[in-house]
């Protein structure tokens, strides 16, 4: 059953396309494929490793991301956002921080670098990848909130 | 446009999207993701926007130089945005669908389902200040770090 009393339609294609363009302006740019973790990894690389020039459009690129919904949300995000992460527990947090770096690491890719960049070049390995994270999630999620009857 | 400049207006661009489309709030990604509760299709929208400017995008001004490059390399007129030196992208070339591919994006889902938070809205929300999501980043980041270090 479609949950039409949350389902936001144009909220969503506006913000989609917005998060496309800004894709599109990197790759167009920069050269550079706008996946979160990718770029995260890549600042994390440069703490042992330096390479002259990687930092700053990752920095950059970061910067603005922080930078854009403090903006929008005029640096109040509790009306947009739901209290949902506050019921977890410390350790609930954890692994699934770890599970979340440890996973897009050793995958190559999260919901922007793969779900995006990727099947927007119409990359076999990514829509393969997204099809696997988000079949994941679902039975996850399924698992943590019909069975088991937890979580938010 | 020099380069810092482009990249910080791409992260502001992706990260207005991230929360003008509610992506930033981890209810309403796991109203996707809980298909056998209320569904809510927003997130799939919200890939479907980003997909309709950056997948066009790529075909008319990337793909194109792609497959013309070797050809070009020596005239120096590569680049999209800027004339004066040729554009190089930095563009995955793995094509295999590999052990590391799946077992990543599998890991990665389970994260995700967990509470709902992928690497670009966690990071994009750390204006927030929350403690829950700074426990969830901290995580995420170790996890990233492991796997490049893993990987030098």
């Amino acid at each position: 059953m479609i949950d039409m009393a949350n389902f936001t339609p144009v909220e969503s294609v506006v913000g989609g396309m917005l998060i496309g363009a800004g894709a599109l302006t990197l790759l167009l740019c920069q050269g550079r494929i706008a996946g979160i973790s990718g770029i995260v990894g890549g600042v994390l690389s440069q703490l042992w490793q330096r390479a002259a020039g990687e930092l700053s459009w990752r920095l950059m690129f970061l910067l603005g991301l922080i930078i854009g919904p403090l903006l929008w949300f005029q640096f109040d995000f509790a009306p947009a956002i739901s209290p949902t992460l506050q019921s977890y527990s410390v350790g609930w947090l954890l692994a699934a921080g770890l599970l979340v770096g440890l996973g897009t690491g050793i995958g190559s890719g999260c919901t922007s670098g793969h779900g995006i960049c990727g099947i927007g070049r119409l990359s076999v390995r990514s829509v393969v990848a997204t099809l696997l994270f988000m079949a994941s999630a679902i039975i996850t999620l399924f698992v943590v909130r019909h069975l088991l009857g937890g979580a938010p | 446009m020099r380069p810092w400049l482009s990249s910080l207006i791409a992260g502001l661009l992706f990260g207005l999207g991230l929360a003008i489309s509610q992506m930033m709030d981890p209810a309403k990604v796991l109203g996707f993701l809980d298909l056998a509760g209320n569904w809510d299709p927003s997130l799939m929208l919200v890939m479907m926007g980003a997909l309709a400017i950056y997948l066009p995008g790529y075909l008319m001004w990337v793909k194109p130089q792609l497959a013309g490059r070797a050809e070009r390399e020596k005239s120096a007129t590569a680049s999209v945005i800027s004339a004066e030196k040729p554009m190089t992208w930095h563009l995955p070339t793995k094509t295999r669908i590999d052990a590391p591919l799946v077992i990543g994006a599998l890991l990665f889902g389970i994260g995700w389902g967990m509470v709902g938070l992928c690497p670009g809205p966690a990071l994009a929300s750390i204006g927030m200040a929350s403690g829950s999501l700074a426990l969830f980043l901290i995580a995420m980041l170790a996890g990233l770090a492991m796997v490049r270090l893993s990987q030098r």
